[in-house]
C-alpha cells in the first residue's frame, strides 16, 4: 500500500499542478489541453492510438534486441581482440558524439520510410550503453573467479561464456535499464523525420491539426510504454540475476 | 625431478610493475606436506603461488616451474571465490559443472563433502545468503571435490573472525592431511599450526628462507614454550623483512 501511494501521490500532484497552471494562466486548449480532455482522447481514439502504438512498440523492441546483439558482439570483440580495441573504442565514442537528430534524415533516406530506419536509429542510440556496460562487466570479472577457471583449464571460449559473461550480467543489466529508457527516443525521432505510422508520426500529425489533446494522449502512451518496458526489464533482471545486488 | 617433490621452481625471474620481484629464485615443494609461505604484505607470496598455478605467465622473464607428471592443481583464495549464479551444490561440483561432466555420483560426493564441512543444512541456500566462514567451508568442499594432488591456498582465512578462523583451520587440517598444500599467509600462528615447512619471503628481489620444519600430525599442538619461541622467532624475522 505504502509503495503504491509513493507512486500514486507524485502522479496526482502532477495532474493537479497541470490543471492549476491552465486555470491560473487561462491557457487555451491548443497551448495546453486539460487532463480530462487528454483522458477523453485516450478513450475515444483508442483504436487509432493502439494502431500507432503497436508500430512504435515493435520498432523499440526490435531495436533493443538488435542493439543488444550488436552491443554484446562488440563487447566480446573488444575483450578478446586487444588490437581492435584501440580502433573500435574511438568509433564508439564518435558514434555517441553525433546527435541522432543530425543523422535521422540520412537514415530515412538510406533505409526508407518504413520501420527499418526507426529500428536503426534505436539500435544506434542503445548500442553504446549496452556495449560499454557489457565490456566493463566482462573486463572486471573478479580475479578469483578467473583463477579458478584457469586452474580448471577452461578454454578461452568456455571462460568467456561460462564465467566472464555470467559475471558481467549485473553490469549488463544496468546498461540494459538505461538502454530501454532511451530506446523510444530513437524510434520517435525516426517517426518525426519521415514516416506514416507510429506514435511519433501521430504526434506530428495531431500537432499540425491543432489536436493538442490527441498529441498529449500519444505522449502519455509513450511515457507509459517506456515505464512499462523499464519496470519489466527491472523485474526480469532482479528475477534472473538475484545475486547482482549482493555482490559487494 | 626428485621423487619427493611435486613441484620445483628453478631460477625463476619475474618482473612486476617494472620491479624485479624474483631473481633466480629456487624453491621445492615436498609431496604430502604442507608448506607455508610467510611474509609481509606485498612481498610477493601470492605472486609466487600464482606462478605455481601458471597464472603469472606474462610476468615471468626466465626460469622454469616443473610440476610432477599428472599434477592437477586446486586453488583456494581468500574470499569471494564462489560463483554467485550457481547453487551451493553446483559450486562444490564446479569443475564438473563447467566441464559438463556432472553426474549422480558427483552430486552424491558433493553432498558428502558438504556434510564433512558441516554445511549440509545450508545446501539449499543461495551463496549470497552465506556468511564469510560458511562460504569458505563451501570453497573447501569444492577444493576437496577436485581431488587435486597440489592444493594452493592464498590466505584462505584472512578475512574471517578469530573463532571462525580457528574452526576452519582445524577443519582444513583434518580434511587435507596427507595432501600437498602450499599455504600463503601473513599470520605466524597459522603457519605454525598448519604447516610442516615454513618459509619466510623477504626483500625485493625476494629471498626465501626456510625457518622451521615441523613434523607430526597437523594441526600442530606444540607446548606453550615451543610455540612461543617459534612465534617470537618468526615475528622477529618478519619484522626484519619489511619491504
Amino acid at each position: 500500500m505504502k509503495k503504491f501511494l509513493t507512486v500514486l501521490l507524485p502522479i496526482v500532484f502532477l495532474f493537479i499542478l497541470w490543471q492549476s497552471v491552465i486555470v491560473l494562466f487561462d491557457l487555451p486548449h491548443y497551448i495546453l489541453p486539460k487532463p480530462k480532455d487528454v483522458f477523453f482522447q485516450l478513450i475515444n481514439q483508442y483504436s487509432l492510438l493502439w494502431e500507432h502504438t503497436q508500430i512504435t512498440l515493435l520498432e523499440i523492441l526490435i531495436g533493443i534486441i538488435i542493439g543488444c546483439i550488436f552491443g554484446l558482439g562488440s563487447a566480446f570483440t573488444l575483450l578478446y581482440f586487444k588490437k581492435i580495441e584501440k580502433y573500435l573504442l574511438p568509433i564508439l565514442v564518435i558514434s555517441q558524439a553525433i546527435p541522432v537528430f543530425a543523422i535521422a534524415p540520412l537514415l530515412v533516406l538510406w533505409f526508407g520510410y518504413g520501420m527499418a530506419s526507426k529500428i536503426v536509429m534505436t539500435v544506434i542510440i542503445i548500442y553504446f550503453p549496452i556495449t560499454t556496460a557489457c565490456y566493463d562487466g566482462l573486463k572486471n570479472t573478479p580475479k578469483q573467479w578467473l583463477q579458478l577457471a584457469h586452474t580448471y583449464k577452461l578454454t578461452p571460449l568456455q571462460t568467456l561464456f561460462k564465467v566472464r559473461f555470467k559475471a558481467s550480467l549485473p553490469s549488463l543489466a544496468s546498461g540494459l535499464k538505461i538502454a530501454v529508457c532511451i530506446a523510444p527516443i530513437g524510434a520517435v525521432i525516426g517517426e518525426w523525420v519521415g514516416s506514416s505510422k507510429g506514435l511519433g508520426y501521430l504526434m506530428l500529425h495531431a500537432n499540425a491539426r491543432m489536436q493538442i489533446d490527441l498529441m498529449f494522449s500519444a505522449l502519455f502512451i509513450l511515457i507509459v510504454m517506456t515505464l512499462s518496458i523499464y519496470f519489466l526489464t527491472d523485474y526480469l533482471t532482479k528475477k534472473f540475476i538475484p545475486w547482482a545486488s549482493h555482490l559487494h | 625431478m626428485n621423487n619427493n617433490f611435486i613441484a620445483q621452481i628453478q631460477n625463476l625471474n619475474l618482473d612486476f610493475k617494472g620491479k624485479k620481484l624474483f631473481n633466480n629464485l629456487n624453491f621445492d615443494i615436498l609431496e604430502n606436506k604442507t608448506t607455508a609461505l610467510l611474509g609481509s604484505s606485498g612481498v610477493g607470496k601470492s605472486t609466487l603461488l600464482r606462478c605455481i598455478a601458471d597464472l603469472e605467465i606474462e610476468n615471468i622473464t626466465d626460469g622454469k616451474i616443473l610440476l610432477k607428471e599428472g599434477t592437477n592443481i586446486a586453488w583456494l583464495s581468500q574470499e569471494n571465490s564462489l560463483y554467485p549464479w550457481l547453487s551451493i551444490l553446483d559450486n562444490v561440483q564446479l569443475y564438473h559443472h563447467l566441464k559438463g561432466t556432472k553426474t549422480k555420483q558427483t552430486l552424491q560426493k558433493a553432498k558428502e563433502l558438504l556434510s564433512q564441512v558441516n554445511m549440509s543444512k545450508h545446501c539449499n541456500k543461495k551463496t549470497y545468503e552465506l556468511s564469510g566462514g560458511q562460504k569458505q567451508r563451501v570453497a573447501l568442499a569444492r577444493t576437496l571435490m577436485q581431488d587435486a594432488n597440489l592444493i594452493l591456498m592464498d590466505e584462505p582465512f584472512a578475512a574471517l573472525d578469530a573463532i571462525t578462523k580457528i574452526q576452519l583451520q582445524d577443519l582444513t587440517c583434518n580434511l587435507l592431511k596427507d595432501k600437498t598444500v602450499v599455504l600463503v599467509t601473513h599470520d605466524p600462528q597459522e603457519a605454525i599450526k598448519l604447516a610442516n615447512h615454513i618459509y619466510i619471503l623477504k626483500n625485493q628481489p625476494v629471498i626465501l628462507e626456510k625457518v622451521a620444519s615441523l613434523e607430526g600430525t597437523l594441526p600442530h599442538q606444540l607446548s606453550n614454550e615451543k610455540l612461543w619461541n617459534l612465534q617470537e622467532e618468526l615475528i622477529s624475522k618478519l619484522q626484519g623483512s619489511d619491504i
